[in-house]
C-alpha cells in the first residue's frame, strides 16, 4: 500500500488491477450460467432426453412396431408394459423412445439448417442495407404474411409426407424469423464505430463480416434460434398429427398423440404420454434459451 | 491564497444558528451487492441543504455523485442495493417510506431531471400529455387543467410557440427543448426538490448556458432547493450556492461555490482544478493526477486519495482523516489541512516524492 | 501578423513525398448532401446539406481544429475525409497525389497514411476482441503476419501508457473510459499514419484522463512526427492543442485563422457567441443571459443568405438574401484570418461593414489583415 505512484506517462502503474480476474466473454456467459438453477437443471434434462433417444434401441425393452391386438390400451404399471400400450397393442416405453429420436431430430435439424441460411441471409440483408436488404427481406416478408402452422401445412401438403419432406417444410418455416434477427442484430452493429475503424484500415467487407461483425450477431441469433427448437418439435408433432409428417407405424410423438386421441376415454394417462413429453422438452429447451439470453446479455 | 479572504463573522454566526436544514442527510452508505463482488458506492455522505439552495455535487465518473443522488429517490433496485444512514427531506423520511409514500414524494415534493430527455420522456406520449398526466395523478385536477398547466409550464420554460409544442412528440423536439420540456415535466407539480443529473452535459455550450440561466431563474423564483450533479467545474460555478466534491463514495471537500472554486485546499480539488483545461499554454505538458480512480470493489485504507496523492506521507495511508471545518463552512477531509486564523489551510509540509513525473 | 504555424520537422520524414512546404492534405470544394426520403416509392423529400462546399488545408506537422455545434457537419467531414462515406463533390490530395485518382494515390493509400480515433463510447472497440486483437487488426488487414502484428500491438499499447502483459488480453468493458481512449489511438496508429483525425477523442473523459489523453497526443506527435485534425465542441481544449482553426456552421465554414487570432479577435458573429459561451471557473462571473438565443436551425432547410442570420444580433437585409463569401482558403496564407460575414467585408452593403477607405473595423476592435 506504500508505493507511491509514478508518472502517469508513459506508463500509468496505478492503473487499478481488477478484482475479479479477466475473463472472456464466453467465461462469463459460464459463470453466470454457473449460478443459473433452473437453466442448468432443464440443460441437464435435455441431455437426458437426448441420450435416452439416442439409445433407443438398447434401452427399449420391445419392438416399437410390433403390435399385438391382444394387448391393447394396458394402463401405465403394468407387470409387462410399463407405460401401458397404444390401441394396436405396442408397448408405449419403447414407442416414447423412438419417438423422441423422430421429435429431437425435427426439433434440432431444422433449426440448424435455418440458422444457417437465414443467418447468412440476414447478415448480409443488414450489413449491405438498401436494395439488397429489400430484395431480401421483402422475400422474407412474404413467408411472413402466413401464420407458421398454415405455411408448413401449405409445404408440407405439396411436397408430401415422410421425415426429409417434413424437414425441409420446417427449415422454410423457420428461416424468415432467423434471418429477420439476424438482419436487425447486423444493422445495429454495422452502425458501431469499430466497423468504421475497421473499414478506415482497408479492411474487405468478408474480413468485417467474419472478424467484427459476425462474433456480435451470432449471441442474439443463437438465442432466438434456441427458442426455435421447441417451436419446431411442436410443429413437426402438429404435421404428424395431421398425417403430413412421418408416416404410420414409424412413432414420433406427434403422430402418437393423433392416432391415440380417440382412446383418450379409455386410457386417458396413456393417451397424454407423448403429449407430456413434448410439452417437458419444449419447456426446457425454452427454459434453457431464456437462461442463454440473461447469460449473454454482457453489457460491453 | 488565505490572504484575500477574512473570517466573514455575520456568516460564522449564520452557520452556528443553523435554520432547519430541508434535506438531511447523514452517514449514507450504499453497497451494491452481487455474487461476484460488493461495490461501495457510497461510503458515509453527509450534508445539510437548506430550502431555496443550491448545492452542486462535483466527482469524475465513479465518485458515486449519481448514486448518492438516485438513492434519495430510492431509485436504486431494491434487491442488490444495501443501504444505511440517514435520508430525510423536510419531514418524511426516505429510509423508511413505503414504495406508496415515495410515489406520492416523486414529482410532487422531490423531481428529477436527467441528462438524457430521451430516456426520461415517453417516446409515445406527446409532451402536453405527459405533463397533464403528472399534473392530473397529483394534484387530483380534470383534464383540461391539467392541460391548462401543461401551457403555462411550457411557456414557464421559455419554449417558443409552445400551443404548437405541447401536441409534439419527443423526437420532434432539438436537443435543447427536449431538456426544457423535461424539466417543464419535472416541475410541473411544484416540487420543493429538484434534484439534476447531469442535465446539460450532453448539449453544446450555447444551450447548455440557455438551460443553465433557466434552471437558475426558475430556482430561484419558484424556492427551490436543488442538488445539481457535475463534473464540470464551470457549470458548478454558474450555478451552485454550496460544492461537495466527492471522490471514491465520500465527500471530501465542502463549503460555498467560492471558497471550494476558487481557493480548495483538498489535493484533489485542487488537482482537478489544474488539470481542467483552461488557457494552459499552447503545447505545454498539462498537469494531470496520476493513475486511476480507486477500484469500489476493494478500497484502500485510509485516504482513498492517498494512493495518487502527491503530498501523501504514511498517515495517509493508514487512517481516513477527519473533516476539518471552518467558521466559513468550508470543509477539507484531508490530514494535512488544519484551520489557521478561522480558514481551512492546505500545510503539505515538504511533498514526499512527487507523484507526478 | 506573425506566422504560428510550425514549419517541417527537424529530421525529415521518409513517407514525405511533397517536400515540407506541400499541405499534408487539401481538401477541394467537398460537399455531401443526405437525401431524406419518405413515402411508398422511396422518394427524395429533402436533403439534409450536411458539408456544403468546403475547402480547406492542412499542414505537415500542424493541428487544425475544427469547432462547431452538433449538426454542423464536423463528423461528417471527418468520415469524408476517411472515405467512410462517399462524396457528393470534391477532391482531396494527400501530401501532393490526388486520392482515387488514376495518378494519385489509391484508397490503400490513403488509408495508411489517414487514420482516424472516434470518440470513446462502447462502441468504439469491438466488445468481442481483446483489445491486442483490435489493434492488430488493421496492420494483419494490410498483409502483416500475424505474429508480427500481435507484437507490433503490444509495443503500440506500451506506446500510449498501457502495460501490454496487464491489458492486451483485456476486454474493452474491462477498461476504463481513458484506457478506451489510449487503445482507440494504438489502434489509430498501428498503420503507422502521418495525419490522425481526432473525432471528439476527449470530449467524453473526465477532466484529469482528459489532461493524461491530451499529453499523450502531443507526445505522440511529436515522436511520430504527425499531423492532426482535432474535432471537438470543447473551445478551451480546441485553444490548447490547435495552430489553426476551422468554425463550421450548418455545414459550411464561417471562419477559419491561426488560433489566438481567431481567440482574441473573432470576426464572425458565430464564433464570438461560442466563445462567449465557454464558462468561468469563478462564481462571480455568471452569465446572466445567454449570449447565443435557440438551437442551431434545422440543416435540413438552412436559412438564405448568410445561415447564421437567424440567431445573429446584427442581422440586417443583405443578410438574409446574400451568403456572404469566405474567400479562397486554398489560395490564403496559413496566417491569414478569413470569416464569412458581411460585416467584415468592404462594401457588402451591410452597415458595419467597412468603409472601403478606413481600414479599422467598427465592430471588432484592432485590425483582422
Amino acid at each position: 500500500m506504500t508505493d507511491i505512484p509514478a508518472g502517469s506517462f508513459p506508463t500509468d502503474k496505478t492503473q487499478a488491477a481488477p478484482a475479479t480476474k479477466v475473463r472472456g466473454y464466453w467465461g462469463s456467459v459460464w459463470n453466470r450460467l454457473r449460478y443459473d438453477y433452473v437453466t442448468l437443471f432443464c440443460l441437464g434434462l435435455i441431455t437426458v432426453i437426448v441420450l435416452l433417444a439416442v439409445f433407443a434401441p438398447w434401452l427399449s425393452p420391445m419392438d416399437p412396431e410390433r403390435s399385438s391386438m391382444a394387448n391393447r390400451l394396458r394402463p401405465i404399471g403394468h407387470a409387462k408394459f410399463t407405460l401401458g400400450t397404444d390401441e394396436q397393442g405396442r408397448d408405449m416405453l419403447s414407442r416414447l423412445l423412438w419417438g423422441g429420436r423422430v421429435s429431437l431430430l425435427m426439433g434440432i435439424v431444422p433449426v440448424i439448417f435455418a440458422t444457417l441460411i437465414g443467418g447468412t441471409f440476414g447478415i448480409i440483408a443488414g450489413y449491405y442495407g438498401g436494395k439488397v436488404n429489400m430484395v431480401i427481406m421483402r422475400t422474407m416478408d412474404v413467408f411472413f404474411a402466413f401464420p407458421s402452422v398454415l405455411l408448413a401445412v401449405a409445404i408440407a401438403g405439396s411436397l408430401g409426407g415422410g421425415i426429409g419432406n417434413q424437414m425441409i417444410t420446417l427449415t422454410v418455416v423457420l428461416i424468415p424469423p432467423i434471418c429477420r434477427v439476424a438482419e436487425t442484430a447486423t444493422a445495429q452493429v454495422r452502425s458501431l464505430d469499430f466497423v468504421d475503424a475497421a473499414r478506415a484500415s482497408g479492411a474487405s467487407t468478408y474480413s468485417i463480416l467474419t472478424n467484427h461483425v459476425l462474433i456480435n450477431v451470432l449471441s442474439p441469433v443463437l438465442v432466438y434460434s434456441s427458442t426455435l427448437v421447441s417451436i419446431s418439435i411442436i410443429l413437426a408433432s402438429g404435421l404428424s398429427f395431421l398425417g403430413l409428417g412421418v408416416s404410420p407405424p414409424t412413432a414420433d410423438w406427434g403422430l402418437m398423440l393423433s392416432t391415440l386421441r380417440q382412446s383418450i376415454y379409455v386410457q386417458p394417462l396413456v393417451a397424454a404420454l407423448p403429449g407430456l413429453c413434448i410439452l417437458v422438452t419444449s419447456i426446457a429447451f425454452n427454459l434453457v434459451s431464456d437462461g442463454l439470453r440473461q447469460a449473454m446479455d454482457v453489457k460491453a | 491564497m488565505n490572504e484575500m479572504r477574512s473570517p466573514d463573522l455575520s456568516q460564522v454566526e449564520a452557520q452556528n444558528e443553523k435554520p432547519d436544514a430541508y434535506v438531511k442527510v447523514k452517514d449514507l452508505q450504499v453497497r451494491f451487492v452481487s455474487r461476484e463482488a460488493t461495490v461501495k458506492a457510497v461510503n458515509g455522505v453527509s450534508f445539510e441543504l437548506k430550502k431555496g439552495e443550491v448545492l452542486c455535487v462535483i466527482g469524475e465518473s465513479g465518485s458515486g455523485k449519481s448514486v448518492m443522488m438516485r438513492s434519495l429517490m430510492q431509485l436504486h433496485p431494491k434487491k442488490r442495493t444495501r443501504i444505511t444512514g440517514e435520508m430525510k427531506i423536510g419531514e418524511h423520511d426516505i429510509m423508511t417510506a413505503t414504495d406508496k409514500q415515495m410515489s406520492e414524494l416523486r414529482g410532487s415534493t422531490v423531481s428529477m431531471i436527467f441528462q438524457e430527455p430521451m430516456t426520461a420522456l415517453d417516446p409515445l406520449y406527446t409532451i402536453g400529455d405527459q405533463i397533464a398526466e403528472t399534473v392530473m395523478r397529483h394534484e387530483k385536477v380534470d383534464r383540461d387543467a391539467g392541460w391548462k398547466r401543461a401551457l403555462e409550464l411550457l411557456e414557464l420554460v421559455r419554449v417558443p410557440s409552445p400551443e404548437r409544442r405541447l401536441k409534439a412528440y419527443p423526437h420532434e423536439l432539438s436537443g435543447g427543448l427536449r431538456q426544457r420540456a423535461m424539466i417543464a415535466v419535472a416541475l410541473s407539480c411544484r416540487p420543493s426538490l429538484l434534484l439534476a443529473d447531469e442535465p446539460t452535459t450532453a448539449l453544446d455550450a450555447s444551450v447548455q448556458i440557455q438551460v443553465l440561466v433557466l434552471l437558475r431563474k426558475l430556482q430561484r423564483e419558484m424556492g427551490m432547493s436543488m442538488i445539481f450533479v457535475t463534473h464540470d467545474l464551470g457549470v458548478a460555478a454558474q450555478i451552485a450556492d454550496k460544492v461537495a466534491v466527492m471522490y471514491a463514495g465520500r465527500i471530501i471537500e465542502y463549503g460555498n461555490a467560492r471558497d471550494v472554486l476558487m481557493h480548495p485546499e483538498h489535493p484533489y480539488t485542487r488537482a482537478m482544478l489544474s488539470s481542467t483545461i483552461k488557457d494552459q499554454k499552447k503545447g505545454a505538458q498539462l498537469e494531470t493526477i496520476a493513475g486511476t480512480p480507486p477500484d469500489l470493489r476493494a478500497l484502500p485504507d485510509g485516504c482513498s486519495f492517498a494512493p495518487r496523492c502527491r503530498y501523501a506521507g504514511p498517515d495517509c495511508f493508514e487512517t481516513m482523516p477527519d473533516e476539518v471545518t471552518d467558521g466559513r463552512g468550508h470543509m477539507a477531509r484531508c490530514a494535512k489541512v488544519n484551520v489557521v486564523r478561522g480558514l481551512l489551510a492546505f500545510e503539505p509540509g515538504i511533498p514526499a516524492a512527487p507523484a507526478l513525473a | 501578423m506573425t506566422d504560428v504555424i510550425e514549419t517541417a520537422p527537424t529530421s525529415p520524414d521518409p513517407r514525405d513525398r511533397g517536400g515540407p512546404a506541400q499541405p499534408m492534405l487539401i481538401v477541394e470544394n467537398i460537399k455531401k448532401y443526405f437525401p431524406i426520403r419518405a413515402g411508398l416509392l422511396n422518394k427524395k423529400v429533402a436533403e439534409v446539406k450536411a458539408v456544403d462546399d468546403i475547402s480547406f488545408y492542412v499542414l505537415k506537422g500542424e493541428t487544425l481544429g475544427i469547432v462547431g455545434e452538433s449538426g454542423c457537419g464536423k463528423s461528417t467531414l471527418a468520415r469524408l475525409l476517411m472515405y467512410l462515406i462517399e462524396k457528393d463533390e470534391g477532391h482531396l490530395v494527400l501530401d501532393g497525389d490526388p486520392v482515387g485518382e488514376k495518378t494519385g494515390t489509391s484508397l490503400d493509400g490513403l488509408r495508411r497514411s489517414l487514420q482516424m480515433v472516434f470518440q470513446d463510447s462502447y462502441s468504439s472497440l469491438n466488445p468481442r476482441l481483446p483489445i491486442e486483437a483490435s489493434i492488430a487488426y488493421g496492420p494483419k488487414v494490410q498483409g502483416t503476419r500475424e505474429k508480427a502484428a500481435k507484437e507490433q500491438a503490444r509495443a503500440l499499447l506500451e506506446k500510449v501508457g498501457l502495460k501490454a502483459e496487464r491489458f492486451g488480453q483485456r476486454y474493452p468493458h474491462e477498461l476504463s473510459g481513458g484506457q478506451k481512449q489510449r487503445v482507440n489511438i494504438a489502434r489509430a496508429l498501428a498503420l503507422d499514419p502521418r495525419l490522425l483525425i481526432l473525432d471528439e477523442a476527449v470530449s467524453a473523459l473526465d477532466k484529469s484522463v482528459e489532461a493524461q489523453v491530451l499529453n499523450l497526443l502531443g507526445d505522440l506527435k511529436e515522436q511520430l512526427n504527425l499531423t492532426y485534425i482535432f474535432i471537438s465542441h470543447d473551445l478551451h481544449v480546441v485553444k490548447y492543442i490547435s495552430d489553426r482553426v476551422l468554425v463550421m456552421y450548418l455545414g459550411q465554414v464561417v471562419e477559419i485563422g491561426p488560433v489566438d487570432d481567431i481567440y482574441s479577435n473573432p470576426m464572425h458573429p458565430y464564433t464570438a457567441a461560442l466563445l462567449a459561451c465557454q464558462l468561468s471557473m469563478d462564481p462571480d462571473e455568471r452569465v446572466e443571459s445567454a449570449p447565443l438565443a435557440g438551437d442551431p436551425p434545422n440543416p435540413v432547410n438552412p436559412p438564405s443568405g448568410c445561415r447564421f442570420h437567424t440567431r445573429c444580433p446584427y442581422v440586417e437585409d443583405v443578410c438574409m438574401s446574400k451568403m456572404p463569401s469566405l474567400g479562397d482558403t486554398l489560395r490564403a496564407d496559413p496566417g491569414e484570418h478569413l470569416a464569412a460575414c458581411h460585416m467584415v467585408h468592404a462594401g457588402s452593403g451591410h452597415s458595419k461593414a467597412p468603409n472601403p477607405d478606413s481600414r479599422p473595423l467598427p465592430l471588432w476592435q484592432g485590425e483582422t489583415r
